[in-house]
């Protein structure tokens, strides 16, 4: 307790008021060199390895042997032999497009199953919902190892082992709780308003849905089908206890690792790598708007 | 009109539910089932005391609580400086973010490949260390031998692979922090290290709760960084259940594994939930 009636001792340090901003130039620009230094950093110890990998994939049989290796290729070292060498490998080309298919299969079955609960749970004040919201989080980090092993033999009993169809449907369970996540994050960022100005005038709830939200919401939902794809492109664990023949090219090149000579093992590391740099690239306006939000 | 409204939800979750159901649910009771039978399928806990018995499930026990340990700590201050470095809005941001979040999308067999053409005998980094005259001879990196630097690479592999989604997490948790808090800590003469400890930690709680318990539970199943690199030298949990499922084809056992990532993760999150609680206004 301070009474009013103290009086002020002009040299004790009550109240210093803001200190001015440091911003004697020399200051500034330790500052900068900080930050802009450790982003440089962490931006090499990212890129750097992905750079590395190119290299390799893309080196003549010389270049590739060689040690010290060059780390700038020059036109005599660089071929896609490596690369041609991985594709003309008996059965990876039709790994390739297994893959290529399965992410497919899972991009429909996952948002033809989830967009709908999606869109409950932005739009929609019900009983549960806030539960349902919470088991689709808790299930979102679900371990993928107990599902696939109890699901290879169901599968075996439907007889759909071993079948695109079979790895595409653990697939969607593996995405499902991202999608419902990210859609319901989707339609919630759309105004509701427009759609109950759209109903007002007349329209059916079904036709506002299609005619106004639908066409808002179609870059968002369009990012996250392709991020559901590359989620199935990536599982590797799933679908190599899942197929035996009929592989995805990541069970192929898991399964053929310990065998496969070192260059084509890593030709094989960077095409497993380039979707996903197409990917990031394409959906990067969304990643903290929809990504950042998924998780709270 | 308003009945439909009461409806509508229900008929719009009921396709996801009932494939959480049967994906889902059912699955999983299937997998506790497997672990609790015998190879005839009788209930018996025969399987849990093979499994407990098995020379390597110690083994992969420990690698995969050792990698977790390791591996989270230097994660989210990875993802803390890189989060940080975004919010700071430096120049080009849209290009370290782009950078900063590649990993995103990449397979864990993909990272584990990349480290491997890095580590492997004549590989990239010894080829630098040589060219820059620091060796004489290439180090052998990844070798049975010596298991602590086997641990080391696939430490690495995995920080550069997993923790963007740490990052994406911990940018948007500090965009949701009000500029004044900080400007205001700024003014005052707070550094960086005491804005990190006094403002930005404790805001940014829920932001850190969710990420821990997303990455530690993805820790648990760490397996194709583990077989790029060390190959059979190591093993996990994750690699175990694999190994059983696909080589041995006993699913019983594979199912035990699978049983006990599944009880670590639930364990886990319990703990996280524990240790770091957030407050209800907090709650975003």
């Amino acid at each position: 307790m301070t009474s009013p009636s103290v009086a002020v001792d002009p040299s004790a340090k009550v109240d210093p008021g803001p200190p001015p901003r440091k911003s004697r130039p020399a200051q500034r620009l330790l500052h900068n060199i900080g930050w802009y230094g450790s982003a440089l950093l962490l931006f090499l110890f990212i890129a750097v390895p992905i750079y590395l990998i190119f290299v390799s994939a893309v080196s003549t049989r010389e270049a590739f042997f060689a040690y010290p290796k060059a780390l700038i290729p020059t036109p005599d070292t660089i071929s896609l032999a490596n690369i041609e060498l991985l594709f003309t490998t008996p059965g990876v080309i039709d790994a390739f497009w297994r893959s290529v298919i399965v992410g497919v299969i899972t991009v429909v079955l996952a948002l033809g199953v989830g967009a709908p609960a999606g869109y409950a749970i932005a739009r929609f004040a019900f009983r549960g919902r806030d539960g349902y919201r919470l088991v689709v989080l808790a299930t979102r980090a679900f371990p993928i190892v107990i599902l696939s092993i109890p699901l290879a033999v169901t599968f075996r009993n439907f007889g759909i082992d071993d079948s695109v169809i079979g790895v595409a449907i653990v697939h969607t369970a593996l995405t499902l709780p991202f999608v419902i996540l990210i859609t319901s994050s989707v339609f919630v960022s759309i105004p509701r308003e427009l759609e109950e100005a759209a109903q007002t005038l007349g329209c059916s709830p079904w036709r506002a849905f299609l005619k106004i939200s639908l066409p808002l919401a179609l870059p968002g939902l369009v990012a996250a089908a392709i991020f559901t794809w590359v989620l199935s492109w990536n599982d590797v664990f799933a679908a190599s206890i899942l197929t035996v023949i009929n592989q995805t090219l990541p069970a192929k090149i898991l399964v053929g690792l310990s065998a496969a000579p070192p260059a084509l093992r890593f030709a094989a590391g960077f095409i497993l790598l380039v979707p996903s740099l197409i990917v990031i690239f394409i959906i990067r306006r969304y990643l903290l708007g929809l990504w950042g939000r998924v998780v709270k | 009109m308003t009945k439909r409204r009461r409806v509508a939800p229900y008929l719009l979750l009921f396709p996801s539910a009932a494939f959480l159901i049967f994906f889902f649910a059912i699955p999983m009771l299937q997998s506790f089932a497997l672990g609790f039978q015998d190879r005839d399928g009788n209930w018996s806990l025969d399987t849990f005391s093979r499994m407990l018995s098995d020379p390597n499930f110690l083994s992969a026990l420990q690698t995969t609580l050792i990698l977790l340990i390791l591996v989270i700590p230097i994660q989210f201050v990875l993802a803390m400086a890189m989060a940080l470095i975004i919010n700071k809005r430096l120049k080009g941001t849209s290009l370290w973010l782009y950078v900063f979040a590649l990993p995103l999308a990449i397979s864990e067999l993909a990272a584990g490949l990349v480290w491997l053409s890095i580590f492997t005998q004549r590989g990239w980094l010894n080829s630098v260390l040589q060219s820059l005259g620091i060796i004489d001879v290439p180090i052998t990196w990844l070798s049975a031998e010596n298991q602590w630097l086997l641990i080391g690479t696939i430490l690495v592999a995995e920080a550069w692979r997993a923790t963007s989604i740490i990052m994406i997490i911990l940018v948007a948790g500090l965009q949701s922090i009000p500029d004044e808090y900080l400007e205001a800590a700024e003014v005052y003469g707070a550094s960086l290290w005491q804005r990190v400890r006094r403002v930005i930690l404790p805001m940014l709680r829920p932001s850190l709760q969710v990420a821990l318990i997303l990455r530690v539970i993805l820790a648990i199943q760490v397996f194709a960084t583990v077989v790029t690199l060390a190959g059979t030298a190591l093993t996990t949990m994750a690699n175990e259940a694999f190994t059983w499922a696909t080589e041995i084809l006993d699913d019983n056992m594979a199912a035990a594994y699978a049983s006990v990532i599944l009880l670590l993760s639930i364990v886990s999150t319990i703990a996280v939930l524990w240790l770091l609680p957030v407050k209800d206004e907090q709650q975003a």
